[in-house]
């Protein structure tokens, strides 16, 4: 897969996955706040997308 | 978005990351042994808590009179300056001082066992996490430390949301996620650090922001009391302030403040004449009474001499976001799940500093027009650096 896109893309395009990632991670934030047992268990999932997202993404620059 | 719009956006990104920068590395590496300061303190040896069983000091054992005059037995001479309740555990902490207002430097903090009534001692310091929290606050220079922290953090959100601008026109034509490793290294740091700096703006925005609140904590503090305490507490301003002496039962205070604020356990007291009171006021401090609330305090004040309720009200809207801003800069409100991923992610802003100081040392030329071009032209052409 090439790293470049075949179109130029739209700024709504671009932030997407930003964008999505940004509201895991602050809604995660938030909950783990406003109680414990399920609402930290989610907290721990939506907070770690960030860094799930950039091991993947340095794992996929190694192996190739 | 044209050149001009860029040129400005990168000077905007290039200034408010540079002045930060090197306090910034010293945050995040101070602030990652801290992140663990309940771990670390239980594997040197500093839990005390641990060592305890019983009822909760916030919630009952022996009367507060009692604990108070034990712990002044231990410390002749001194008034009492703070009274600080555990939730978990029967660990009460009394703090003293020559004065009321004693500065904090000359405050003692002694711990005791609200179900034996046993005096512990000197609260421990753990010599290690002092020393790095003290760098992380204020550098050892107090209230102007402490500011001078504030105005990089809030210098950080502005480098922040500079970058997020310049991320749009680089990332054109890129996909998510490039992390480019075949050019030249230039490219190699670009790329990492466009792409850890997008993926944990949120997270450096919230730890950032709760950052530089925290860092006005004090001035928050004396504005709320010499606002809303005056205001609560006017009826008192004409009089001197309470004598040490004429202190009456903290018992009976808080009796009064429990009948107004019912079903709520108390966190601390502030002693009249100190910064978290008025001259004449027990100021006793409730945690909210749900999980959302548990991180806002409510003061009750009561007149210290006749253990009557004066007034209880909510703190004022910023100084409520102060207290929230605390768990949320700490990030020790979900277990140790939470304490890693923010170690993590601590890591990755680290990785994010390194790369934007290499990226500025390591630049070529000089000439503005070419860090613009890298911009604006993104991968659209091969860069040549």
């Amino acid at each position: 897969m090439s790293h470049r896109t075949r179109h130029r893309q739209s700024t709504a395009a671009v932030f997407r996955w930003p964008i999505a990632i940004g509201v895991a991670s602050f809604a995660g934030l938030v909950l783990g706040l406003t109680g414990d047992g399920a609402r930290d268990l989610l907290a721990w999932i939506l907070v770690g997308i960030a860094p799930t997202v950039i091991f993947a993404a340095l794992a996929r620059r190694t192996s190739r | 978005m044209s050149r001009t719009t860029i040129r400005i956006w990168y000077l905007i990104h290039k200034w408010s990351s540079l002045i930060p920068t090197a306090f910034l590395l010293m945050l995040c590496v101070s602030g990652l042994p801290l992140i663990f300061h309940d771990e670390i303190d239980a594997a040197m040896g500093f839990d005390t808590e641990k060592s305890l069983s019983g009822v909760a000091s916030s919630e009952g054992g022996l009367p507060l009179d009692t604990m108070l005059d034990r712990a002044l037995a231990e410390r002749p001479g001194e008034v009492p300056l703070f009274m600080a309740f555990s939730q978990d555990s029967p660990l009460l902490t009394v703090t003293t001082g020559p004065a009321p207002d004693a500065a904090s430097g000359d405050m003692h903090l002694q711990f005791l066992d609200r179900v034996t009534g046993e005096a512990l001692g000197p609260a421990p310091v753990n010599p290690l996490l002092d020393f790095l929290l003290q760098l992380h606050t204020d550098m050892f220079l107090g209230l102007p430390g402490m500011l001078f922290l504030g105005v990089m953090g809030i210098s950080f959100i502005v480098a922040l949301i500079s970058g997020t601008v310049l991320y749009a026109p680089f990332m054109r034509r890129l996909r998510f996620g490039t992390l480019r490793t075949r050019r030249s290294l230039r490219v190699k740091r670009l790329d990492r650090h466009n792409f850890l700096g997008i993926v944990t703006l949120v997270w450096a925005l919230v730890v950032g922001a709760t950052g530089a609140i925290n860092a006005f904590a004090d001035p928050l503090t004396d504005a709320w009391r010499n606002g809303e305490i005056a205001e609560m507490t006017a009826a008192y301003a004409s009089s001197q302030p309470l004598a040490p002496a004429d202190y009456g039962s903290i018992d009976k205070a808080m009796a009064a403040a429990q009948d107004a604020l019912p079903g709520r356990n108390p966190q601390f007291i502030g002693f009249p004449g100190g910064s978290w009171s008025s001259g004449h006021h027990y100021a006793i401090f409730f945690q909210g009474d749900r999980p959302v609330t548990e991180h806002l305090l409510t003061p009750a004040l009561v007149d210290a001499a006749t253990g009557e309720l004066t007034d209880a009200r909510t703190m004022p809207a910023i100084n409520q976001a102060l207290m929230m801003s605390k768990p949320l800069h700490f990030g020790d409100y979900g277990g140790l799940p939470l304490k890693i991923l923010w170690a993590l992610l601590t890591l990755a802003t680290i990785s994010v500093l390194w790369t934007g100081i290499f990226l500025w040392l390591r630049r070529r030329g000089g000439e503005i027009d070419r860090r613009v071009d890298e911009i604006a032209l993104g991968a659209r052409k091969e860069m040549r650096a």
